[in-house]
């Protein structure tokens, strides 16, 4: 089985909102048409948005702390959205998890967004049908794509990897181990849902270095050191020339 | 909830419908066993046809809720998971045998269709209006569990969702069948106004008892265990959007706190208060007039009574939208 998720350090999120712009950006350009918008440039503007990024301070003034909280579909491993559907356009997929809105069959009767707890679901109010994140159903197969870029959109847009995609019923998969090793945990457990995306909660930053940070690569003195050495019973440059 | 104009009117007009028959059935049960007179065809017949229009306006009202009218037919397929998948089979299945038992007053085709060992003749209205009577309490069910199923919205929750879709539905139904017979057979009035009475004061007590529980409710989401951080004081400062989205639209009544504060008393004393002496009064000098005026005032109850019931449930997705930042 696999279920494919998404996990959100929130120790590392600075609320920059490039996930929502490039989720936006790349499911308002896909084969299902627009998410659609209202008064964009107007003085009330609204529009159709499958992640959105929410801001929360925690703790009292001076003792504070801001914490940007990316929220999405969270794939629940027991979603309450899917029963209630009357049309069967809302479903789970077996084989990754990911859940799913059929455009062409949604009624649009906005009953699964009841049974949602996380208010994830939005209808888009022009096409009149339920849109939701679908963690880039069309990206992560394509095998048009290189292999790198196969990850949603938002995925790739974080510039803080703040965001983690992958199996979490694969326990060595990354997304596993960083809910394991940094104590991931799932929104409204109260309800049973269980949800697939996790969020990983702030702690104490460690600083990563890598290899080559420690050593630069591409330092000249490293650079000179990889011309010809002599041995020392050659003769040296001196002996050799008269200057 | 934000209350959607088109589901309240759904859901009490199918009310008035169900009940007004289920009235109407009542009293050819009790005509069949000779405990009052057998009323001509016609008085079932057309009743049952004014109940058959006011599920047909609830059904046309339903309409305006869908986002794609045009595939409503799809509705049906999750009948095993989904009570709306449920509602949307129960509603016109009950709609189509009212139909038959009204048409089979009305044509005068009603064979006697078993003898019971006693002698008594079943005929094909009664059991027609069998059949319709189970349709017309799965539909009430259907209906009420579509709420009372989701568990998150916690005043829904309970089985007094359901029953008082029923006692209110019948209430108004009953209320209506009373003002018919004033019309059409005024012998039975008095029959089917005791009947009103009887079961307006259970929605009194069914409807009093979901209030007085809903106003003892603990949420048990919270913004800790939305976002999952456990520290008592947290706030909203930005939720995402500037100008409002389908979650803050779907989900908040929009009116203040205060508005919601009136309308309680005021659905209880319209739907209820107003209408038990009324009809207590109707049952010694009944009057065409008056049982206008009694349904009428009723209904409006109720319709603010739905109004409510939406506007009170709180949703624990309002945790995420509180602040627009
Ligand atoms: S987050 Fe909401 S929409 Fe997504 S699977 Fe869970 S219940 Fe369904
Ligand atoms: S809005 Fe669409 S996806 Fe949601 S319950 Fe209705 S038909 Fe299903």
């Amino acid at each position: 089985m696999t279920q494919l998720a998404l996990v959100i350090d929130l120790n590392v999120c600075v609320g920059c909102h490039a996930c929502v712009t490039s989720c936006k950006e790349w499911n308002t350009s896909g084969a299902a048409g627009p998410l659609c918008d209202e008064n964009p440039y107007g003085a009330d503007p609204t529009g159709t948005f499958l992640n959105r990024v929410q801001t929360f301070e925690v703790g009292q003034y001076p003792n504070t702390e801001t914490v940007h909280f990316p929220k999405s579909c969270l794939h629940c491993e027991d979603p309450p959205c899917v029963p209630v559907c009357p049309t069967g356009a809302s479903y789970k997929r077996k084989q990754d998890g990911i859940v799913l809105v059929d455009y062409d069959k949604c009624i649009g009767c906005k009953y699964c967004t009841w049974a949602c707890p996380y208010g994830a679901r939005e209808i888009d109010e022009k096409q009149k049908v339920m849109k939701k994140c679908t963690l880039c159903v069309d990206r992560i197969y394509d095998t048009s794509l290189a292999e790198i870029d196969r990850k949603p959109s938002c995925v790739k847009a974080c510039p803080t990897s703040a965001r983690l995609f992958g199996d979490i019923h694969d326990s060595e998969s990354a997304v596993s181990q960083a809910i394991r090793e940094n104590g991931g945990y799932a929104l409204m457990p109260e309800w049973g849902t269980h949800p697939a995306n996790h969020y990983l909660p702030r702690r104490k930053t460690h600083l990563k270095i890598h290899e080559d940070e420690l050593e630069r690569a591409d330092n000249p003195l490293k650079v000179d050191g990889k011309l010809p050495k002599p041995s020392k019973s050659e003769p040296t440059l001196d002996d050799v020339t008269s200057w | 909830m934000n209350p959607a104009l088109s589901v309240i009117f759904l859901t009490t007009l199918i009310g008035i419908g169900q009940g007004l028959f289920l009235a109407l059935f009542t009293q050819q049960s009790y005509a069949l066993f000779d405990l009052l007179p057998h009323q001509d065809a016609r008085f079932y017949g057309w009743g049952s046809l004014l109940a058959l229009l006011f599920t047909m306006a609830g059904l046309v009202a339903s309409f305006f809720h869908l986002g794609r009218p045009e595939r409503a037919w799809r509705s049906a397929a999750q009948w095993r998971t989904s009570w709306l998948s449920r509602e949307v089979i129960v509603l016109p299945a009950f709609m189509g045998i009212l139909f038959l038992y009204g048409a089979s007053h009305l044509s005068g085709l009603d064979p006697v269709l078993v003898t019971l060992p006693s002698g008594l003749g079943i005929n094909a209205t009664v059991i027609l209006g069998g059949i319709a009577t189970m349709l017309a309490f799965a539909l009430f069910v259907s209906t009420g569990m579509i709420y009372a199923c989701l568990r998150f919205l916690q005043e829904w929750h309970t089985p007094l969702t359901v029953i008082n879709f029923i006692l209110l539905g019948g209430a108004s139904g009953f209320t209506l069948a009373t003002l018919y017979a004033a019309i059409l057979a005024p012998a039975q009035t008095g029959f089917l106004g005791g009947w009103a009475i009887i079961i307006t004061l259970l929605g009194l007590l069914g409807r009093s008892s979901s209030l007085w529980r809903n106003a003892r409710l603990r949420p048990k989401s919270t913004l800790q265990t939305a976002i999952g951080i456990k520290h008592p004081r947290i706030v909203q400062t930005a939720q995402g959007a500037m100008g409002g989205s389908f979650s803050t639209r779907e989900f908040f009544h929009g009116k203040k706190a205060s508005f919601l504060h009136a309308i309680k008393p005021a659905f209880m004393v319209l739907a209820f208060g107003i209408p038990l002496p009324l009809l207590l009064i109707s049952m010694s000098q009944p009057s065409v007039w008056l049982l206008g005026a009694i349904f009428i005032l009723q209904y409006t109850g109720l319709l603010a009574e739905r109004w409510f019931f939406f506007a009170e449930a709180n949703h624990p997705q309002n945790l995420y939208y509180q602040t627009i930042g």
